[in-house]
């Protein structure tokens, strides 16, 4: 996973609550055995007027001139501003992946479904919750101003406006900093107690056997 | 809002839990000093679409399969209905349900109820009916309907594909304690409504995002009175209310579907479960951070309109009217809802004539739910503006069952379609979708844009209530079906 520390870039609006991550990343895409080649797909219903399949090129396909990441000054953006509950539905990965491979290192949202959130974490996309008027605010900014780019500072938790006219301070575990921080795969982290995870399976084993039934072992 | 199970006897709320507090409290290992949880898992499911990525992640860095017996694969979301021996036209779906063959076949899973197998079939239908779902359990998926299994008094919840590869290799994940939320209801489900139509309800009240950060447990007489399947398509669909887990405390009835089970214990390891697991319910006086409290002999036939579950009414309402909402957000998330939809405000529901109508997925496919549409459609005929009526059987063994019953005639001699088990036209990963423009009655949980086939229109509804449309040819109010 790569390291998470500073990051600075342009900021896309997406204007709407309760995006799925079936908007996200279309089903038709999780076909796929691979953990790459998601970010041409990204938004795939919403950014081209035909329908997409698995191992498309999507470079002459038909693009949907009202969808917002297809202007051009949102080409190269790279943090993804939208509103509440982000990413709720399927428990696909190929979300947070889709996102990473399309540009985006940062999503802010009022709100998110509990398992895409955690899923970017593990993935390496960094997704921040702003109070709903902030959004607000930070969305009509983008509009205004063509090339708003925003800094997120992990480190000391901000959300940097451009010249440094206001900055917001975000939530974030410590745990999930720490590994975003420094590029740590949870496994890892996890296999330090591995000592501990034995104990605890060896004592469940005789106190509720039937969790472990003989012919399966 | 806080508030407590009233109890006439206990006084201290100290040191009263709640079923989710206990579930959580048996399967923690360490915790980081900011509160993260190393938790023990006792069962992981594996299917073939949030599994390749893992298990070539276990390869890669050198790891192995902590415990083996932890887990039970099967196929379900890619593969077509059709008959096994058919195989599967689709080069890339085929691909995947090779690569998952080929990976519990090098790793040495031995439960696997691969494609062609009579217990093969949607991984939240084959677990519990196999007994390989049991209460106390932390029982974890890359699939979000994980929740349904909560059902059973087992603490289960949807995880992504390094969650996956985390399970594999270590039997733990990572994780926060949620807050508690308690769904009371109580009363009577009048006539024809059934567990579908309340977790609609339920989620019309608290909105998609309503239980996010908590673990809802669904309690009072109404609940107690649902039958296990009816229980397990509430917990079911608790995702779609935000929550990532939902769950019901054991009880005789959930004893009494364990019970003989291919995993289940028996003999004396029997006498000893029942005794554990009769502790699984809330104490009287524990702490709910929510409640909400919802009387079962309100709840009508529901009927969602929009893109997202929480977008449901009443067969009895009309289409919304946006120019009546005040809320800019709400008001311009209901325009584009009613577009992709193509449905006029003020329409009234019955009025909604449907293309295709889909009788399955984890949320309603099992045995009493091929009933309740059986019912409805005996001696009946598809309308003719119905192109297909797809009913599709959770499971294989969901299937010889409701053959045994003759279920299949039923529909068969009605037009409509016996398939093989799947996910299917749930979210339209295999050849059954709906194609452009077309509208489904659907007895599936998301109704979100292009779910069930890019363009798709889908209103989410109960088995009796898809069946009625099928016949019909559109919405009908079910407590009317003669
Ligand atoms: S039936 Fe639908 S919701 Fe259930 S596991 Fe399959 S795809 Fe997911």
């Amino acid at each position: 996973m790569e390291k998470f520390t500073l990051h600075t870039g342009v900021a896309a609006p997406m204007d709407r609550a309760n995006v799925d991550t079936d908007a996200i990343i279309p089903k038709q895409f999780l076909k796929s055995i691979r953990r790459t080649g998601f970010g041409p797909y990204l938004f795939d219903a919403w950014r081209y007027l035909d329908e997409g399949q698995p191992e498309m090129d999507c470079t002459n396909r038909p693009r949907n001139p009202d969808f917002i990441l297809n202007q051009p000054r949102y080409r190269d953006a790279s943090v993804l501003v939208a509103r509440k509950n982000f990413g709720c539905g399927s428990s696909r990965e190929h979300a947070p992946w889709a996102l990473l491979e399309g540009g985006f290192r940062v999503v802010i949202a009022p709100s998110y479904g509990d398992i895409f959130f955690n899923n970017s974490f593990k993935s390496g996309l960094l997704p921040i919750v702003l109070a709903e008027a902030e959004v607000d605010r930070l969305l009509h900014d983008i509009q205004a101003f063509p090339g708003f780019r925003l800094t997120i500072d992990l480190e000391r938790q901000l959300v940097i406006w451009p010249d440094q006219s206001k900055s917001l301070p975000f939530e974030v575990d410590a745990f999930r900093k720490y590994c975003l921080m420094n590029g740590l795969d949870d496994i890892g982290l996890t296999m330090r107690h591995a000592d501990k995870i034995r104990d605890f399976e060896q004592a469940r084993r005789l106190s509720q056997p039937w969790l472990f039934p003989l012919e399966l072992n | 809002m806080s508030a407590t199970i009233a109890s006439p006897t206990e006084n201290s709320v100290m040191h009263q839990q709640t079923l989710y507090d206990k579930l959580w409290n048996q399967h923690v290992v360490h915790v980081e000093d900011d509160g993260t949880t190393v938790l023990y898992i006792d069962r992981q499911l594996l299917h073939e679409v949030t599994t390749p990525q893992a298990f070539e992640g276990l390869k890669l860095s050198g790891r192995k399969v902590w415990r083996l017996s932890a887990n039970v694969a099967t196929v379900d979301h890619s593969i077509p209905t059709t008959p096994p021996s058919e195989g599967i036209a689709d080069p890339i779906a085929r691909l995947q349900v090779e690569t998952l063959d080929k990976n519990v076949r090098e790793w040495g899973i031995k439960q696997y109820f691969e494609w062609g197998d009579p217990r093969q079939g949607i991984v939240h239908v084959i677990s519990p009916e196999q007994g390989s779902t049991l209460p106390g359990m932390t029982l974890v998926c890359g699939d979000s309907h994980t929740s349904t299994h909560g059902a059973l008094g087992a603490l289960a919840f949807g995880i992504g594909t390094s969650e996956v590869e985390h399970a594999l290799a270590t039997q733990t994940l990572l994780a926060r304690k949620m807050k508690n939320m308690l769904v009371q209801v109580d009363g009577v489900l009048p006539a024809g409504i059934t567990a579908k139509d309340l977790v609609l309800a339920i989620i019309g009240r608290i909105g998609t995002a309503g239980g996010t950060g908590y673990a809802i447990e669904y309690a009072g007489s109404a609940i107690r009175a649902l039958s296990m399947e009816g229980r397990m398509t509430l917990c079911n669909m608790t995702i779609e209310a935000g929550a990532r887990t939902g769950m019901v405390a054991v009880d005789e009835q959930t004893l009494n579907y364990i019970k003989g089970r291919p995993f289940a214990p028996k003999g004396e390891m029997w006498d000893q479960a029942v005794a554990y697991w009769k502790t699984l319910v809330s104490d009287p006086g524990a702490k709910f951070d929510r409640v909400v409290q919802m009387n079962a002999a309100d709840i009508k036939p529901q009927v969602t309109w929009g893109t997202s579950p929480e977008m449901v009414l009443s067969i009895e309402d009309r289409v919304p009217d946006p120019d009546k909402e005040k809320d800019s957000t709400r008001r311009e998330g209901m325009e584009r809802a009613l577009k992709y939809m193509g449905l006029q405000p003020n329409t009234p529901i019955t009025d909604i004539r449907v293309d295709k109508v889909f009788i399955g997925s984890c949320t309603n496919s099992r045995i009493e739910d091929m009933r309740a549409a059986a019912a409805v459609v005996r001696g009946r005929k598809k309308a003719a503006n119905v192109k297909v009526a797809m009913v599709v059987p959770g499971s294989g063994l969901v299937k010889a069952q409701a053959e045994r019953e003759g279920l299949h005639k039923i529909f068969l001699e009605a037009g409509f379609e016996w398939r093989e088990p799947g996910c299917s036209m749930c979210l339209g990963m295999n050849p059954d979708r709906l194609e452009v423009g077309e509208r489904s009655a659907s007895t599936s949980n998301r109704n979100f844009e292009g779910r069930q086939g890019t363009g798709g229109r889908t209103h989410l509804v109960s088995p009796a209530m898809a069946a009625a449309a099928g016949i019909a040819g559109h919405f009908v109010d079910i407590r009317h079906w003669k």
